[in-house]
């Protein structure tokens, strides 16, 4: 079987299972799924801009924040609905997206100050949103959960079940357009770009153009998994959403998985997920009630990846798969 | 007609005067070498024509339209391929990637690039390495590499920076013929050279810096001979 | 609003900063010389704070003596972390031993929240609401005696790095690693010792910081970053950036918290961050980046 071949019985193995999986499951599980979806969603998107173009930001927080805010309201100030709200989310992020990124190269930073710099834009928001007293302030802002139990997509109301498929939409849509990013113009240009900036100006390549273009992409993806967020929870305060731990979060899938691999963000935030539920669970069944613990496992599996495998465990199952050199 | 022109071109660098009223030209079609002892500001020159800074006076021209200050990029676009001193491969990419990257300079869609790429790394003999990541290549084919790549981007003119450093005296002969077969066929190029065994096979005319100021300038075996230029290297390792 | 007020404010502010300095003193001597941005720097020092309080709460010990053995204590730890864990990282990519500590980070929070809860603590030792009246102007006894030991660290690494030999031979792998390997000193042990010094400062502004503030696991994350403010505004690598940047920091967020909303301080404290990483990264004093 060609490797093409196998790529894609995967896929389809993969795909089939996935949507099935509300028939088999109850609804705990179906929740656990959706968060390793959305997890996969948001690595996905901040892969963009890290695995490809090679830009580190410790700030995606922001983006899955203001995407949620400016949906959620749109929809307790205005009435509109989350596909409306969507619009709205995504301009706005590709526009601090674009802002942050401009000011950036255009500064010539980078590496660990561009790091820094988005981290400090992240928390420089999240202490303004706390002072934004109509959108809630610290005590949150909160969307009216309706008590029926019937499905309004349009609003995004509904069971487990709904917001699974949501998510696994999303997921796919992400998966699909980095598999089509990665083999286009784009795709070659932003690797180019990570490996080596100055021999890829020497290429032809605007490097500060593709450069934003990324930052734009993973902007307008992660805000979506921001409005995602705001109508599946349907509560959001600063204090949590900008955190930097949520930022933390976003990144550890596609570390863990593989940074700039296709499948790598998906694996991370499967095992990732699966593994701290699991945990969690465990803790819960001893009776101890220890906040910190999911953390300190996050730390540590962060730790064991940096140290032995710093290229994601992806790249190496791969192989054994005989799926080429990952991605 | 002269594809390339530097006219009086003059650099700083916190007030030490790299290059000094430097002007000479490249004949479409030719080959010239650009030679010198080191800190003569040969890499400044290039850099300027690469578009890495900008001169603090003088003009650069390239196809009748002024290139300095524009931004590497742009200088690309203009029809101006560049290699690396010290070789700049994109190491997790694969050979044929390296080269689709810059093959994308001249056609708009990845599989024109892929063909083009292709082509390429036939010329240059790497055909058979095409899916071998770039990092696993030795020094002579990551040389070859890197003049495949600004190959692909379809330039009029090739600037090659100490292409032959690092190579034994057979691989540095196999550059050397390649360049020809190049320049046979219509690329113009412009290199820097320390090593004379390549600058006396290739070039047909050679331009002489010393301390930021071209002391001589023809063809090879005149410049060899130049007493200036034999003073200034004096002292100087050269093959010849 | 009087302008006794707004001295008062500007000197506690000075004082405080001067702390902060420290901290930001630590964070400066790391990356200056080992290149390694410290992000668990906030978190070693909400570690220090916690000893500190502990200290006092079992033996009634002043935090201003606690801060030395804490110190020492530090030092060996930050050594064994630099040799063991982070050496290896000094030549991988930026962004590797960024997330390598960024990881370690996460840990000591996470394992602080679970031994403490997330419940503050602080330390009531007689001198702290005490102040000595100039004229209108207050100088809490607290906050003097804070930013003296401050003051005493300081100048005593400043010390060691201008005129010890080993605080030579430091500065010497800072401005040229690889040619303080061919003159054979030993960069790895002096890196780990570079470690060892930054930690124990962070350790002493730790210990003194509880007189002025209470501790909680949450804590951490904001000196780290408030640390990279000061040292980027003050400039990587200068020792007198660090505590330069540290008096103004001080500064800054106290009339911002008097002239503006007290919580909005650290916004300010961002907002500057961002506008030196873009206009003027090498800070006031630090060489460019």
């Amino acid at each position: 079987m060609s490797r093409e071949a196998r790529v894609g019985a995967l896929l389809a193995l993969l795909a089939a299972a996935l949507v099935a999986l509300p028939l088999a499951a109850n609804s705990y599980f179906l929740s656990v799924a959706t968060l390793v979806l959305y997890f996969a969603y948001t690595g996905q998107a901040w892969n963009v801009m890290m695995g490809f173009a090679g830009q580190l930001s410790l700030g995606h927080a922001l983006y899955v924040g203001l995407g949620a805010y400016a949906a959620a309201a749109l929809f307790t100030q205005f009435g509109i609905g989350p596909w409306a709200g969507m619009w709205l989310a995504m301009a706005l992020c590709v526009a601090a997206g674009v802002a942050i990124g401009f000011l950036a190269f255009r500064f010539g930073i980078s590496g660990v100050y561009f790091a820094l710099l988005t981290i400090a834009f992240a928390e420089f928001t999240r202490i303004g949103f706390d002072h934004i007293g109509w959108l809630g302030g610290p005590g949150g802002l909160f969307l009216k959960v309706e008590a029926h139990k019937t499905t309004d997509l349009a609003n995004l109301r509904g069971g487990q079940t709904m917001f699974y498929y949501v998510m696994l939409a999303l997921a796919a849509g992400a998966f699909a357009l980095c598999a089509w990013l990665l083999r286009s113009r784009a795709g070659y240009y932003w690797r180019a770009i990570r490996e080596d900036e100055e021999a890829a100006r020497a290429l032809g390549i605007n490097t500060f153009r593709w450069k934003l273009l990324a930052v734009a992409i993973s902007a307008a993806m992660t805000s979506l998994a921001g409005v995602f967020f705001a109508f599946y929870y349907n509560n959001l305060f600063p204090e949590q959403i900008f955190h930097i731990s949520q930022s933390i979060e976003i990144i550890l899938g596609p570390i863990v998985g593989g940074v700039g691999t296709l499948f790598g963000p998906i694996l991370g935030a499967a095992m990732l997920t699966a593994l701290a539920d699991a945990l969690n669970n465990l803790v819960a069944a001893m009776g101890w009630d220890i906040p910190g613990v999911k953390q300190v496992f996050y730390g540590v599996i962060l730790l064991l990846v940096v140290m032995f495998v710093p290229n994601g465990i992806w790249p190496p199952i791969a192989k054994r798969l005989g799926l080429g050199r990952g991605g | 007609m002269a594809l390339l022109e530097a006219r009086a071109l003059s650099k700083s660098f916190r007030g030490l005067r790299a290059v000094s009223g430097a002007a000479f030209d490249v004949p479409e079609g030719g080959l010239v070498a650009l030679i010198g002892p080191n800190g003569a500001g040969k890499t400044t020159i290039f850099n300027m024509a690469a578009g890495v800074y900008a001169p603090d006076e003088g003009e650069i021209v390239f196809a009748g339209r002024r290139i300095d200050g524009l931004r590497p990029h742009q200088i690309c676009a203009a029809g101006v391929g560049r290699t690396f001193q010290i070789v700049k491969p994109f190491a997790g990419l694969s050979v044929l990637d390296n080269v689709i990257v810059g093959a994308l300079q001249r056609e708009s869609g990845v599989p024109g690039a892929r063909a083009r790429a292709l082509g390429i790394l036939d010329k240059l003999g790497l055909a058979a390495k095409k899916d071998l990541p770039a990092s696993s290549l030795t020094l002579p084919d990551r040389k070859r590499l890197e003049v495949a790549r600004a190959l692909a981007t379809g330039p009029r003119l090739l600037l090659l920076d100490e292409v032959m450093a690092g190579l034994r005296p057979t691989e540095c002969d196999q550059m050397v013929a390649v360049f020809r077969e190049l320049n046979r066929g219509g690329l113009t190029i412009l290199l820097i050279e320390h090593v004379m065994r390549a600058v006396m096979a290739l070039a047909q005319q050679v331009v002489v810096l010393h301390h930021g100021e071209i002391i001589a300038r023809g063809a090879p075996a005149e410049v060899v001979r130049n007493p200036a230029v034999l003073e200034c290297y004096l002292g100087e390792d050269a093959e010849v | 609003m009087s302008a006794s007020l707004i001295a008062n404010v500007v000197i506690a502010g000075v004082l405080t900063g001067l702390v902060y300095g420290l901290m930001a003193l630590g964070l400066s001597v790391i990356f200056g010389v080992v290149r390694v941005v410290n992000f668990a720097h906030g978190e070693m020092m909400t570690i220090a704070m916690y000893a500190a309080v502990l200290l006092f709460g079992a033996f009634k010990l002043d935090p201003l003596l606690a801060a030395l053995p804490v110190a020492a204590l530090f030092f060996g730890l930050g050594y064994a972390l630099q040799a063991g864990l982070i050496n290896p990282f000094i030549t991988r990519p930026e962004h590797s031993q960024f997330i390598l500590l960024v990881a370690v980070a996460t840990i000591l929070t996470n394992v602080l929240l679970m031994v403490f809860g997330p419940d503050a603590r602080n330390v009531q030792t007689d001198y702290m609401l005490d102040s000595w009246a100039i004229g209108q102007v207050l100088f809490d006894k607290a906050r003097v005696f804070a930013a003296l030991a401050a003051l005493a660290t300081a100048a005593g690494l400043f010390t060691f790095f201008r005129y010890s030999r080993t605080g030579t031979a430091i500065r010497a792998c800072a401005d040229n690693h690889l040619g303080a390997l061919i003159v054979g000193l030993n960069v790895k042990h002096l890196y780990a010792l570079t470690f060892g010094l930054g930690a124990a400062c962070v350790a002493v502004a730790g210990c003194i910081m509880t007189l002025l503030v209470e501790v909680a696991p949450s804590v951490g994350p904001g000196y780290t970053l408030l640390g990279f403010v000061i040292v980027i505004v003050g400039g990587l690598g200068s020792m007198l950036g660090a505590l330069l940047g540290g008096v103004l920091i001080g500064v800054s967020e106290a009339l911002a918290g008097l002239f503006i909303d007290p919580s909005a301080k650290s916004m300010f404290s961002f907002g500057l961050l961002i506008l030196v990483l873009l206009l003027r990264p090498q800070g006031l004093l630090g060489r460019k980046p």
